[in-house]
């Protein structure tokens, strides 16, 4: 396993994007399950930076990256507000365009396209854990 | 990201390159502001070379579709969509929402 840490704002998005993705393509992932792993990825980490500590260069994000010949585990640790996933609403994806609401797009692409997400909040740590199973 | 907008005579091109995300995300909604306050609703995005959009740029997309199709005076349309990128756009539901073209040609004629 291998974990870093990087600063909780919106230029770490493209760094930790690399790491990650750079484990998953040494697992054997590339085209289109590779866009999904790092969209997962870039999402969960703009949520932290957004909602858990409200905005840019508050707190770190720890990122650690676990493979085995069938998958990749990475989870993302914060400091910062708890967090509940059941706070936020299932976007409406056939709604009008008038009536789209702009957010839970990004909760709702990391449950699509990853195996496995989930939310832990315990001793003022957010642990956010997922998985991708590499299919041959 | 760099983004870049050309004049046409009946329409804007918007082209970006790199990544989409939180971090780059507010320059695309700048550029496609200031096109719509100098009253240019007729938008093209070549997303040829965009490699990677999260929801915070399709957030961007939403919100200037909104603003352009108002009062039926405009609209955002999509060219040169990537795979990977179209594959979003139809998991967030927004292919419905976006005329898509597979060249910049008939984006622009389409004006």
């Amino acid at each position: 396993m291998e974990t870093l840490t990087f600063p909780g704002n919106y230029s770490s998005l493209v760094k930790i994007g690399d790491f990650v993705t750079q484990a998953a393509r040494s697992l054997g992932f590339d085209g289109f399950e590779l866009y999904k792993i790092e969209t997962a990825v870039d999402e969960a980490c703009s949520n932290i930076i957004e909602h858990a500590y409200g905005q840019e260069d508050i707190g770190e994000i720890e990122v650690s990256v676990f493979t085995d010949p069938e998958k990749i585990t990475i989870t993302l640790t914060d400091f910062g507000l708890p967090f509940n996933p059941k706070n936020v609403k299932k976007p409406n994806l056939s709604s009008k365009l008038k009536d789209r609401d702009d957010h839970g797009l990004g909760i709702y692409m990391m449950k699509q396209w990853m195996d496995v997400v989930n939310f832990e909040s315990q001793n003022e740590k957010n642990i956010l854990t997922m998985v991708k199973l590499f299919k041959e | 990201m760099e983004i870049s907008s050309t004049q046409y005579k009946r329409c804007n091109v918007v082209k970006a390159i790199g990544r989409v995300d939180s971090a780059s995300a507010p320059q695309l909604h700048e550029l496609f502001n200031k096109l719509m306050e100098d009253n240019q609703f007729h938008i093209v995005f070549n997303m040829n070379d965009v490699s990677f959009i999260s929801s915070a740029g399709l957030r961007v997309l939403i919100s200037t579709q909104k603003i352009c199709k108002r009062f039926n005076r405009g609209e955002l349309v999509l060219t040169n969509v990537p795979e990977n990128i179209k594959a979003a756009l139809d998991l967030a539901g927004f292919t419905a929402l976006f005329k898509i073209f597979d060249n910049e040609v008939s984006a622009v004629g389409y004006f």
